[in-house]
């Protein structure tokens, strides 16, 4: 029943991604530029911020009427700046929450990415002062009752000798040094603190992307500016402290949690935010443990960097040779960075199942999956595939797409793998030049949304001979296919076997112009 | 892609459809921050109601008299530490009682800030209250009497839908203000 409910969020999400990519295109698909949606995001509010504020008066007295002459007087730039400031604000709220929900669905927060995790709850605990400490320097009626319940909110904790709040008790009582402290709270301390918080979230992962792609930029700033003149964002009544404030237009993203103060008590509320903060902390933890970090076989390693290159967490590193073996350098793995994903023993030259004179122990590799397992379980698949000849389809596909088992029938036989990357494009010339198979189909996550971030973009730019190792020039292409569809039914990929099965009928058998040499192909 | 390279009517209804798609995308994306940005409206009280704050940060008469030094008690300390009276740190807690229409709202003695509690006692509370006319009477004690009130005010008010109504305390000013 829980397997069920677990495996029903991604098969949901993966729905709803496949309608934006039919929309935007893979590569632009907004549900797989999350975080650098967010990140773009912040920096249209600092851009837009900075404009606001050199129209900004920093006082009680004349911070609402600078703010009300920018979104009036000069609403085709200074207003239009200010909503894009807001809107811009909440976007990256949401995006941020749908970023959090999604690494939480397809479990992209444990294991070696529980610090990516685990980093980007403090991140929240900037995001929304950052907001809520905005809406007080506005000085209206929002910015009343922000004042007033984020004071009675700081005051249950045992920092101020004095109630926080007397500040807002009347008209008289605010001062602009309480002001000037909002603002440079809001302008300079959160937002320095919230990029090094960025920084921090990003640290253990390797070729982060922090830009979405141009047109999807472009694309989210021009809806932005759209919103912004169609419904200018707009301030309410001045802050008035001789009356209570009573239907606000309220900022549901970054007040949501408000409502706690007023209908329960602050010691609620910070028990709700300490609480769920903790929780979410605590997330990683939960099961399934750890699979094995990758090992290293110096004997095997020749310090060549390619797993270095590829490993998309910086699990992977160079350091001097230790085994007095010939060469400079050695990989060393950081057993904590490690996701095993396996791309690092895709990578190595070493991992070629076309060697027969040594056993098959790449430089580097799984010990839950090791390459000559791959290559055992390749061969036990050819063995199973005793259907139609000329259209035999070996099958390698990664876990966490779809389930491969139900693709299995007489003409088509599955291999399973950690990540698609993991698969040296050896293999793919092994079963095609030995005829274990007709064809050979890959299957991995959807483009730009690869589990191990850049599993898919390696595999592709080694098989167009772009990246090391590259499959051989003898393989015929037209006998390799990629299918990159990540969570899909059976049925949309058995379509696509059909297909490629069909292709192969029409090519005919397999006859290679040279055989490969029975030896070790590559050396370390 | 299969369809972009076919007949010219269908690679412009693919991209129409595309485009199409990201617009309705575009659309509900603007219209969720549209709304959730200003609406739905938010009471955090009820508009009928009006409120009553009371507030003050007072500091409390030491809980232990000061005692006048005699001249050679006073020579006996540094010079730099020498003062005509030897007080205790440690200040009374400070009893503050508020009335509405002859009903106690609250009674409380608030404790002294600071580690030794020699710092002054303040205190924040509200009341949501209904409008119209009352009376608001407000005492405080900081000293080491053991019965009454050190300072009481009261006032006839009439209260408005949404009047926000301040007791304030400032004993250098003569004692409570209503706001």
């Amino acid at each position: 029943m829980l397997n069920h409910i677990l495996q029903a969020g991604p098969r949901f999400l993966a729905r709803i991604e496949k309608l934006y990519s039919a929309a935007f295109t893979s590569a632009w698909n907004p549900l797989y530029h999350l975080g650098a949606l967010t990140v773009f995001f912040f920096w249209v509010v600092v851009v837009s911020g900075v404009y606001v504020f050199l129209f900004f008066e920093t006082s009680v007295t004349h911070a609402y009427e600078s703010v009300e002459w920018l979104t009036h007087t000069q609403w085709y730039l200074g207003g239009v700046m200010r909503s894009l400031h807001r809107y811009a604000s909440d976007a990256a709220v949401v995006t941020i929450g749908v970023h959090m929900a999604k690494e939480f669905v397809t479990g992209r927060y444990r294991g070696a990415r529980w610090f990516s995790w685990f980093t980007g709850i403090p991140l929240l605990w900037l995001v929304f002062p950052l907001g809520i400490t905005g809406y007080w320097l506005v000085w209206d009626q929002l910015a009343q009752y922000v004042a007033i319940a984020s004071s009675e909110l700081l005051d249950v904790l045992p920092i101020f000798s004095d109630p926080m709040a007397r500040n807002f008790l009347t008209n008289e009582s605010v001062s602009d040094r309480f002001f000037t402290l909002m603002a440079f709270l809001h302008l300079i301390g959160l937002p320095v603190f919230l990029l090094f918080a960025i920084w921090l979230h990003l640290l253990r992962i390797s070729r982060p992307i922090v830009n979405p792609p141009l047109g999807l930029a472009v694309g989210s700033l021009a809806a932005l500016t759209v919103l912004s003149l169609l419904w200018p964002a707009l301030s309410q009544a001045p802050a008035d402290f001789s009356t209570v404030t009573t239907a606000i237009g309220f900022d549901w993203f970054y007040l949501l949690a408000y409502p706690l103060l007023d209908y329960g008590s602050p010691a609620l509320m910070w028990l709700v935010l300490i609480g769920s903060s903790t929780f979410l902390c605590l997330l990683p933890l939960l099961p399934p443990r750890r699979r094995p970090a990758a090992v290293v076989s110096l004997p095997n390693c020749n310090g060549c960097g390619r797993c270095v290159a590829d490993c998309p967490y910086n699990a992977v590193s160079l350091a001097p040779r230790s085994d007095g073996l010939a060469y400079t350098e050695e990989a060393v793995v950081d057993t904590e960075l490690c996701t095993a994903c396996g791309i690092c023993a895709g990578a190595c030259p070493t991992s070629t199942p076309l060697r027969r004179k040594s056993e098959l122990v790449p430089g580097i590799d799984l010990p839950g999956m090791p390459i000559h397992s791959l290559r055992d379980w390749t061969l036990a698949a050819a063995v199973q595939l005793g259907g139609e000849p000329g259209a035999r389809v070996l099958v390698y596909g990664c876990t966490s797409g779809v389930n491969l088992t139900a693709l299995r029938h007489s003409s088509v036989a599955v291999v399973e793998l950690q990540c698609i990357a993991q698969l040296p494009p050896a293999f793919i010339d092994f079963v095609i030049s030995r005829r274990h198979a007709d064809g050979v189909l890959l299957l991995g996550c959807r483009a730009h949304d690869c589990h191990y971030r850049l599993g898919v973009q390696w595999m592709d730019e080694r098989l167009a001979g772009k990246r090391d190792p590259y499959l051989r020039a003898r393989v015929p292409r037209e006998r390799v296919a990629t299918y990159w569809g990540g969570q899909v039914t059976p049925a949309e990929i058995t379509r696509e076997i059909d297909a490629f099965r069909a292709r192969l009928r029409a090519l005919g058998p397999y006859r290679p112009v040279t055989v490969a040499a029975s030896t070790d192909e590559v050396a370390p | 892609m299969i369809i972009s390279e076919g007949r010219p009517l269908q690679k412009y209804l693919y991209y129409g459809m595309r485009y199409a798609g990201q617009v309705a995308a575009y659309a509900a994306f603007l219209a969720l921050l549209g709304y959730f940005a200003s609406a739905p409206t938010y009471s955090p009280v009820d508009p009928a109601a009006a409120m009553l704050k009371l507030s003050f940060i007072h500091v409390g008469h030491h809980k232990v008299e000061c005692r006048k030094m005699r001249p050679e008690e006073i020579a006996q300390l540094a010079p730099n530490m020498r003062q005509a009276l030897n007080c205790s740190r440690e200040r009374l807690p400070v009893t503050i009682e508020l009335e509405l229409d002859g009903k106690l709202l609250l009674h409380r003695a608030v404790i002294a800030s600071g580690l030794s509690h020699d710092r002054a006692a303040s205190i924040y509370d509200k009341f949501v209250v209904s409008p119209g006319h009352h009376r608001v009477t407000a005492r405080l004690r900081d000293s080491a009497r053991t019965d009454g009130f050190d300072y009481t005010r009261s006032t006839e008010v009439e209260l408005r839908p949404r009047q926000n109504f301040v007791v304030d305390f400032d004993a250098e000013s003569g004692g409570f203000s209503f706001h």
